[in-house]
């Protein structure tokens, strides 16, 4: 299926303007185009607006300028077939335990317990957190904690997975071991995933392309670079220094650009 | 070389290692030991200075206390005065809890209604429940209709306030992360601001309560023939000032038990929202 599925068509985004004073425009005339089933990784430096493109997405923002479709049919709210992994821990539900949190999405479509229970343990499974079900997510590590994300958004089948930075707090060697697993569940699941990150080789590393971003105001996808790399990939693997010098430069051109 | 230490470091082992000596069947932890340490010193501390220095009915002391607190116990007078001052307070506190912290949640959850009802909020709740107790019993009358409305007074304020603290405080990634996993505005009120905000609204609540004691007594000394309050306020008249201490006394105990029991109810069933302390 190479029929383009989420589209970002010259959206703008910009600040309402407080008190007199008109804010720079966080995005401008940026355009993308994803297709169903890969996975997408967004770069770029902090604060040039990454977040912004997945909030609206995600449909929390409205483009100021623009329009931006899923399967042909413009974003205007958040919904359950675009479901965010968020940066932090504190979008999880402290006061659930870890089955109910994953199970949450099910329980807002009104799925009996014993059925989004069923359905919340298989996610689980998946993300390699059997027996945790009935711990309360203050128990769980860091990691733990991104995995029940993860399951919480996969558990309510969405048609497209955002993930802003979801490994950016993690240590090393767990981000490198949910990394590895993240690619795994995409194998299975072939949901689209638009990731987030700021890192060159975790990019390299997940994308099946890579958007560059430049850097704000007004930012845009600059050069999108397909990863034809063979999975699985290690950081070590050949091509993959290429591949992240290769990025690298155009990332500094852009910001020679700039400056 | 001697060891210079203060005279506090002395003392306190010294101290334990009496009240080790007395707990035979060594039930009792360091830090409890450490409480009763300071209760028992507390009491012999006033025992002394009251008979030492004062007069008994200028400031009795713990046995003379102790002595008319058994005299009201079997008289059945105390227990009349402890009934219906926790019952003034209870009911106050429920009926305000029950009123102020749905009000709080849709407060802090709808602009609409906070901009009606927030400058009313952060008007009265400057103006003690006190203020309103004679135009209170005018409207009202002497009744128990009256003091349980000041309870009420009082404990409205502080649980809308903490509770719409609480609503603000709900990070705004949990409400973003209901929204994206399919939930309606309300469905997100119910499961997520609510249970967000539950341990605030405990707070206000145990907070509320320490001030329904001091409310209660107050307008029992205006506007009352019973209750703890009364027995003070009354017990001044015939300089009675053992009874005052036991009025006293039985304040600070219920405030205690009350806290306590509180707490021991929020910890058994409400403990996953969120340590309260």
């Amino acid at each position: 299926m190479s029929a383009e599925f989420l589209v970002a068509c010259d959206v703008g985004y910009q600040y309402p303007t407080r008190r007199g004073i008109q804010s720079l425009p966080v995005l401008s005339r940026l355009n993308l185009g994803l297709v169903e089933g890969e996975f997408f990784c967004l770069l770029g430096p902090s604060g040039c607006g990454k977040t912004t493109v997945l909030n609206l997405m995600a449909g929390f923002l409205q483009p100021t300028a623009g329009v931006l479709t899923l399967a042909g049919r413009p974003i205007e709210r958040p919904g359950a077939d675009r479901t965010v992994v968020f940066q932090g821990d504190d979008s999880l539900f402290t006061w659930l335990r870890t089955i109910d949190n994953v199970a949450f999405g099910l329980r807002m479509r009104g799925v009996p317990k014993h059925k989004r229970h069923a359905v919340a343990r298989e996610y689980l499974h998946l993300v390699h957190l059997d027996g945790q079900e009935s711990k309360y997510p203050g128990e769980l590590s860091g990691g733990m904690k991104q995995r029940v994300q993860i399951a919480r958004v996969l558990a309510t089948d969405p048609k497209i997975l955002l993930m802003d930075e979801p490994f950016g707090a993690l240590d090393a060697q767990t981000r490198g071991r949910l990394q590895d697993e993240l690619v795994e569940i995409w194998r299975k699941t072939g949901k689209t995933i638009v990731f987030i990150t700021h890192d060159i080789a975790e990019a390299v590393l997940l994308a099946d392309r890579v958007g560059v971003m430049t850097s704000g105001p007004g930012a845009q996808v600059g050069a999108i670079v397909p990863v034809d790399l063979p999975r699985p990939r290690r950081r070590g693997s050949p091509g993959f220094g290429e591949m992240w010098e290769h990025i690298n430069t155009i990332i500094e051109s852009e910001q020679a650009d700039v400056s | 070389m001697t060891e210079v230490r203060p005279l506090r470091q002395h003392l306190a082992p010294a101290a334990l290692g009496w009240l080790r000596f007395l707990d035979l069947a060594g039930k009792i932890k360091g830090e409890h030991l450490i409480y009763i340490a300071s209760i028992v010193g507390m009491i012999v501390l006033w025992h002394v200075v009251a008979k030492s220095f004062f007069k008994p009915q200028f400031f009795p002391g713990p046995l003379l206390v102790l002595a008319t607190g058994e005299e009201m116990i079997a008289s059945g007078e105390l227990f009349e005065h402890i009934g219906i001052s926790l019952q003034r307070i209870l009911t106050g506190f429920l009926i305000g809890s029950a009123i102020a912290a749905p009000a709080g949640l849709i407060m802090g959850s709808v602009p609409v209604v906070r901009a009606i009802f927030d400058p009313y909020a952060q008007f009265f709740r400057f103006v003690p429940s006190l203020a309103w107790l004679t135009p209170v019993v005018l409207w009202f009358g002497i009744g128990e209709i009256s003091k349980v409305l000041i309870i009420v007074y009082t404990t409205i304020f502080i649980v809308l306030i903490n509770t719409m603290v609480g609503v603000a405080h709900i990070a705004p990634n949990k409400l973003r992360a209901a929204a994206c996993l399919g939930a309606t505005p309300f469905k997100s009120f119910l499961h997520v601001t609510l249970p967000a905000t539950l341990p605030f609204i405990l707070t206000g609540m145990r907070l509320a309560m320490g001030n329904s004691f001091a409310t209660v007594v107050a307008a029992e000394m205006i506007a009352a023939d019973s209750g703890l309050g009364y027995l003070i306020f009354n017990s001044r008249l015939w300089m009675a000032t053992d009874k005052i201490f036991i009025g006293i006394v039985c304040l600070g105990a219920l405030g205690l038990v009350t806290d306590r029991f509180f707490r021991y109810l929020v910890v058994r069933f409400a403990h996953q929202y969120g340590p309260i302390e």
